[in-house]
């Protein structure tokens, strides 16, 4: 496992509040990562800057092997070297189809004149089957994306993170608003995207992190408080005063 | 929890269908423009049996001018989001480059049968100098200003029938855009921006003639002897051209996954970002081909006009763009060419005195005071109980499949 994403003494503060504050961080490629943290701990905030929303005052953001500065590029720039990102409330074109929410998110080039020229290939409609597939989306592919459920919403959107290709995926509240059984389903479509690639789960629910069984990262005002296995964070006395103790 | 996948799903994808089979309403549309013309064409005056007055000709020609901005201004905000008050202006350039060339050709034509009066053959210069008499007499000029250089030339003007809103929207749009302004602020951007050319061209000293702007342009050069009631016919037939083959574009530019991309962006801007679409790009492409295509209308609509002044383009008449786009529901290019040729044919029905005035005994509705609150109302009406607007009556229709 190699780092693949490094970020190194970052701030940044809102108005005179410090939001983030010298935090560091790094994840591997392939590696599932969970990130918990009390509310207004900077989980969503850590997203923004990785992603390119936000600029930090001070501190880096290095990506892959060649330690591209991610601060220099914009938001699609991010989004095209291989950061996919979905956010907490489900955000997909409720306007289109599921087909054309996926046929948008397909990694091939976006700029203007070759987007105007698109024709499917075999290969991006094996590609758009596929990932309907995996996302229990297939009976629904030509529906509007408007009248999915809220969890087929929640699938769609990391159908697209995948269709994306990206190396890493960054995940906000992904089982907000699940069933049981959604949630599960969700587990594991996280867990078989991180065999290959960086998956970072903002979550706040300790029942799905358990499942998930991966290495927490815990935030606590802008900074990392404590990091390593669940069962090795939840025994550590800061982390129980500033969050599970509560 | 994957749902079990029948067969079906994976069957081989259907048949290649034709553009057209997949949109139905360019097909209808086509149809409808193409039936239209006939008949115009049948009872005009220049070619068939003169029940439509060649004046008459002339409106109708005007009208798909403007259904063809129409749909331009439907693109960029029916289909982007991006409200632009200022679509008239890239109209007016188009009218005011292709009026230089009317202009000039045939002042040239008149300068050069009055010194051929003369027992000595007139020199370049004379000529030149006689032209630039001719037309700027009328500011107190008699230079050439320096942007008429190539006014003699017909592909050069009309070059620039394209390449002067073309560069005016990109230089405007990238300025714009790059700083992510959006919404209101970006519409009163394009107001400002279609006033300070109206105004900066109300000057006498801006080689464009001032309030006077470009007259006589009905008069083609070349075709002189041709009769208006024919010519009127000719350019009713180039608009509707132009406006089929611009449906046509915009209608293919729509359907594919551009179109998927440019709603989306109308729609939440940021999300696309993070797909990894450059939405400034984009935006940018939508501004500046539909300003080219709007460019082009106005090109087709100020010979038919005869006159191009200042006022043409000043806010208002952008305002009134979006006011038809809105009425005959945004989003559909069918919506736009109905709003269009709806409420311009009323508005001129109504205030060039065609239509009754209405007597109530204790008031006289004179329609000429009373038309923009007519459309007022019906703006505000439209807004509320059919935000989809005209076009959108089609949909209790047909029934989309789902």
């Amino acid at each position: 496992m190699t780092t693949l994403l490094e970020v190194s003494d970052v701030s940044v503060t809102f108005d005179g509040f410090r939001a983030i504050n010298e935090l560091s961080f790094a994840i591997g490629q392939p590696e599932l990562r969970a990130v918990i943290g009390p509310n207004g701990a900077g989980k969503t905030t850590f997203m923004d800057i990785v992603t390119g929303k936000t600029r930090p005052d001070t501190g880096r953001v290095l990506w892959g092997e060649r330690q591209v500065d991610l601060l220099r590029l914009s938001e699609s720039q991010i989004a095209r070297t291989g950061i996919g990102r979905k956010f907490q409330k489900p955000t997909v074109f409720e306007e289109q189809s599921v087909r054309e929410n996926l046929a948008m998110a397909l990694a091939n080039r976006r700029g203007p004149l070759s987007v105007l020229t698109w024709k499917a290939t075999s290969r991006d409609r094996a590609r758009i089957d596929e990932l309907a597939e995996e996302t229990g989306l297939a009976e629904r592919l030509d529906h509007r994306a408007g009248d999915l459920s809220h969890g087929q919403k929640q699938w769609l959107e990391i159908g697209m993170l995948l269709a994306q290709e990206p190396r890493l995926l960054l995940v906000d509240e992904p089982a907000a608003g699940m069933t049981p059984a959604e949630r599960e389903h969700t587990t594991d479509l996280l867990k078989s995207a991180a065999r290959s690639r960086a998956v970072m789960v903002i979550e706040h629910d300790m029942e799905f992190i358990r499942r998930l069984e991966c290495r927490v990262t815990v935030l606590h005002e802008g900074a990392v408080l404590a990091e390593g296995s669940l069962d090795h964070v939840t025994r550590n006395q800061q982390v129980i005063d500033v969050y599970l103790g509560r | 929890m994957a749902m079990p996948v029948s067969e079906t799903t994976h069957a081989p994808p259907a048949p290649r269908r034709s553009f057209l089979h997949e949109n139905p309403s360019v097909l209808w549309f086509m149809a409808c423009l193409g039936l239209f013309t006939l008949i115009v064409s049948v009872l005009s005056e220049g070619m068939g049996t003169g029940a439509i007055s060649t004046s008459l000709v002339k409106i109708l020609g005007m009208t798909l001018c403007l259904c063809l901005i129409a749909i331009a201004m439907d693109l960029v905000w029916g289909y982007c989001g991006i409200l632009s008050l200022g679509h008239f202006a890239f109209f007016g350039l188009g009218g005011y480059a292709i009026g230089m060339w009317l202009m000039y050709a045939r002042a040239e034509i008149v300068v050069r049968d009055n010194l051929a009066a003369g027992t000595i053959p007139p020199t370049e210069t004379e000529v030149a100098e006689a032209v630039a008499a001719q037309i700027f007499g009328v500011v107190g000029s008699s230079e050439l200003p320096l942007i008429w250089s190539f006014a003699g030339s017909l592909p050069f003007q009309l070059a620039m029938v394209v390449l002067v809103p073309g560069l005016l929207a990109l230089v405007f749009g990238w300025l714009a855009f790059r700083s992510r302004v959006t919404g209101v602020y970006l519409s009163i951007l394009t107001q400002a921006m279609t006033l300070a050319l109206s105004l900066y061209l109300f000057q006498n000293d801006t080689g464009l003639r001032g309030n006077n702007g470009l007259a006589g342009l009905q008069n083609i050069p070349g075709f002189l002897d041709v009769p208006q009631s024919v010519l009127s016919v000719w350019f009713f037939w180039a608009s509707a051209a132009a406006l089929g083959a611009g449906y046509l574009f915009f209608a293919w530019v729509v359907s594919g996954k551009f179109g998927s991309v440019i709603r989306a962006i109308r729609d939440n801007e940021t999300r696309v970002r993070f797909l990894g679409y450059n939405v400034e790009g984009y935006k940018l492409f939508v501004f500046t081909l539909t300003a080219v295509i709007s460019g082009i209308a106005g090109a087709l609509y100020y010979p038919q006009a005869g006159i191009i002044n200042p006022a043409e383009i000043a806010p208002i008449a952008s305002i009134y763009l979006a006011v038809w786009v809105a009425i005959g529901g945004r989003g559909r290019l069918y919506g736009a060419v109905i709003g269009a040729a709806a409420v311009s044919l009323l508005s001129s029905w109504l205030t060039g005195g065609g239509a009754p005035n209405i007597d109530l005994g204790f008031y006289r509705i004179v329609w000429t005071d009373w038309w923009l609150v007519l459309l007022g109302l019906g703006f505000v009406l439209v807004t509320l109980f059919f935000p989809r607007g005209i076009g959108g009556l089609f949909d209790y229709l047909v029934r989309k499949k789902p």
